[in-house]
């Protein structure tokens, strides 16, 4: 064993192993990330269905709405896992990691591969209820699906991570969810679609969440269906891979940099 | 023998406030070490920095022979560290954190097993194991902190302020526990403490005093620094006392609070002398050893827990 180097294989699986186990013994979390999306996607779905017309709708709001609900339980599950980040920093549980031969990027990686299991298998969860939506699933669905929840998920909680480190009380971090990502959802296309000519194409051009949520749209329409502006799912995915390394080493990097108690 | 410890003009600033100001110091190995000092004098800093969390802002520290800066994953292979709010994790039970925790620093399998075992009984933690950490009292807590610190066989083992939230009992049992720790490992202990008892058995207590290291030495050899004995005197005029007893004797002497505290010749009879002297006017005299608050007050000019017996 190195003397000189961090570890890194075994404390990640360590820490990846006690966000698994917090997540079971907190029975609201799970209800919490799922049943507000659910909810959502029944009273606004059926409530603003008969406002929304056109051919990017097409199939009715339930429908349109589906794949966006999934990338919201998808934000919930993966931004809330990371509050866990200003708790242990309040309980003391981060300082006794931070004081061990661990390698840095396996805090991070630990929490962040923590956040998209619980992301994705949530999300999942929620996806077997697509054919009622009109959404049919196949193996190719399936395939596509899960790589866009897993890299969506993993993006997603380190983008948590890098909000979630610097501060010392989780009420700043709502006030992040609700003025930063709320709106990023609503403007990904996950609510409505996004419109050529109109600032709402740079909005979802511009918007990382914006290739979460074209992913798992196509991951259920596949590339053939005629989606307006939404791209490919090569294009999707690509940028959402692109979207996960860049929040991951923001978040490596504010580990290194120590957090808000050694300034 | 190498030093375990060693910090050489060890500094750290925040802002424009020193927190610490060039604090050198040699802790050998295997000793018990006590870095003493009231709220706000560094000692937290201190222990800051040789745990790896903090970089100083000028000056070197080294744990084990590696720098805390430079070479800070191989001080972490060598400490271990007791917080004063525990490191666990309150959801888990006390085996998954001490499970959790040996994961960290790479045990696991039979050997992890081995070893979580024989923490939980040196800490008499083996009937708590399938326990909520949540559910127990801050003194198991404590323990089960010590317990995890154990698990890698740490060389140093660095505490802060590791008495806090103990009852008397609890304390008396963590000392043991070091103690006894100590004995069998050959680990070097360094504990920051406010209270007096705990640096009173250790090996060395250094004395920090905003930010700056004012003496380092043994309990005995900080008393014998003093030269002198201690008189309490007591009576319900002191300011007339104290003038009574700078007229007849000019020993040095301070009024705290009903009491009247004088520097006497060790060895003199002054009881006798200040008794005969002050007649009818003191309540009671009592002369002893300095203690380590005596000589706190001797090497700063301040009490060392004023605040917190007023």
């Amino acid at each position: 064993m190195s003397r000189k180097h961090g570890l890194f294989f075994r404390p990640t699986l360590a820490l990846w192993q006690r966000e698994m186990t917090r997540f079971v013994r907190q029975r609201n979390r799970i209800i919490g990330a799922l049943a507000t999306p659910l909810i959502f996607w029944v009273l606004i779905g059926s409530g603003l269905g008969e406002s929304f017309r056109g051919a990017e709708v097409e199939g009715g709001f339930m429908r349109y709405f589906f794949p966006g609900t999934v990338v919201l339980i998808l934000l919930f599950t993966a931004i809330f896992s990371t509050v866990s980040v200003i708790e242990d920093r309040r309980d003391g549980f981060l300082q006794g990691v931070l004081v061990a031969p661990v390698s840095r990027a396996s805090i991070v990686f630990g929490k962040c591969l923590g956040g998209m299991t619980l992301a994705a298998a949530q999300a999942a969860l929620f996806c077997l209820a697509a054919p009622w939506a009109g959404l049919p699933i196949d193996g190719a669905v399936v395939m596509r699906l899960l790589a866009a929840l897993l890299l969506g998920g993993f993006a997603l909680t380190a983008l948590g991570f890098v909000i979630a480190w610097p501060l010392e009380s989780t009420q700043g971090f709502h006030v992040m969810m609700n003025l930063v990502l709320i709106p990023l959802w609503l403007l990904s296309g996950a609510f409505f679609p996004a419109r050529a000519g109109t600032w709402t194409e740079w909005a979802a051009a511009l918007n990382p969440l914006a290739y979460v949520t074209a992913g798992v749209r196509r991951a259920f329409y596949g590339d053939d269906a005629d989606l307006g502006l939404v791209p490919s799912f090569g294009l999707a995915m690509t940028v959402t891979l692109v979207f996960a390394a860049v929040t991951f080493l923001l978040a490596l990097r504010a580990v290194r940099r120590g957090g808000p108690e050694s300034r | 023998m190498s030093a375990a410890v060693e910090t050489n003009d060890l500094s750290r600033n925040f802002g424009p406030r020193a927190a610490l100001s060039g604090v050198t110091l040699s802790i050998r190995a295997g000793e018990m070490f006590a870095l003493l000092g009231p709220n706000g004098s560094g000692k937290t800093t201190l222990f800051r920095i040789l745990s790896t969390l903090l970089a100083p802002s000028a000056g070197t520290a080294r744990v084990g022979g590696c720098d805390v800066v430079g070479e800070a994953m191989a001080v972490r292979h060598q400490i271990g560290v007791v917080f004063q709010s525990p490191a666990l994790d309150p959801q888990l039970t006390v085996e998954e954190n001490l499970r959790c925790a040996g994961n960290l620093y790479g045990l696991r399998g039979a050997d992890l097993a081995a070893r979580g075992r024989t923490a939980a009984e040196a800490l008499g933690l083996s009937d708590r194991l399938a326990d909520r950490v949540q559910s127990l009292s801050g003194g198991l807590q404590r323990r089960v902190e010590i317990a995890k610190c154990l698990l890698p066989r740490p060389r140093v083992l660095l505490l802060d302020e590791p008495s806090t939230g103990l009852d008397p009992a609890a304390r008396e049992g963590l000392r043991a526990t070091l103690e006894r720790v100590r004995r069998e490992s050959g680990v070097t202990v360094v504990m920051t403490t406010h209270l007096l008892e705990e640096a009173e058995r250790c090996d060395r207590v250094a004395i920090l005093h905003r930010g700056r290291l004012v003496a380092c030495e043994t309990p005995a050899e900080l008393r014998g620094r003093l030269g002198t004995d201690v008189a309490v005197v007591s009576g319900p005029e002191p300011e007339s006392l104290a003038a009574r007893v700078r007229e007849m004797f000019g020993w040095p002497l301070s009024i705290r609070g009903e009491h009247l505290r004088v520097e006497v010749p060790a060895g003199g009879d002054a009881a006798g002398r200040l008794v005969s002297a002050l007649g009818a006017a003191a309540d009671t005299v009592t002369v002893g050893r300095p203690t380590l608050e005596d000589v706190f007050l001797d090497l700063t000019g301040e009490p060392l827990r004023g605040e917190e017996e007023a």
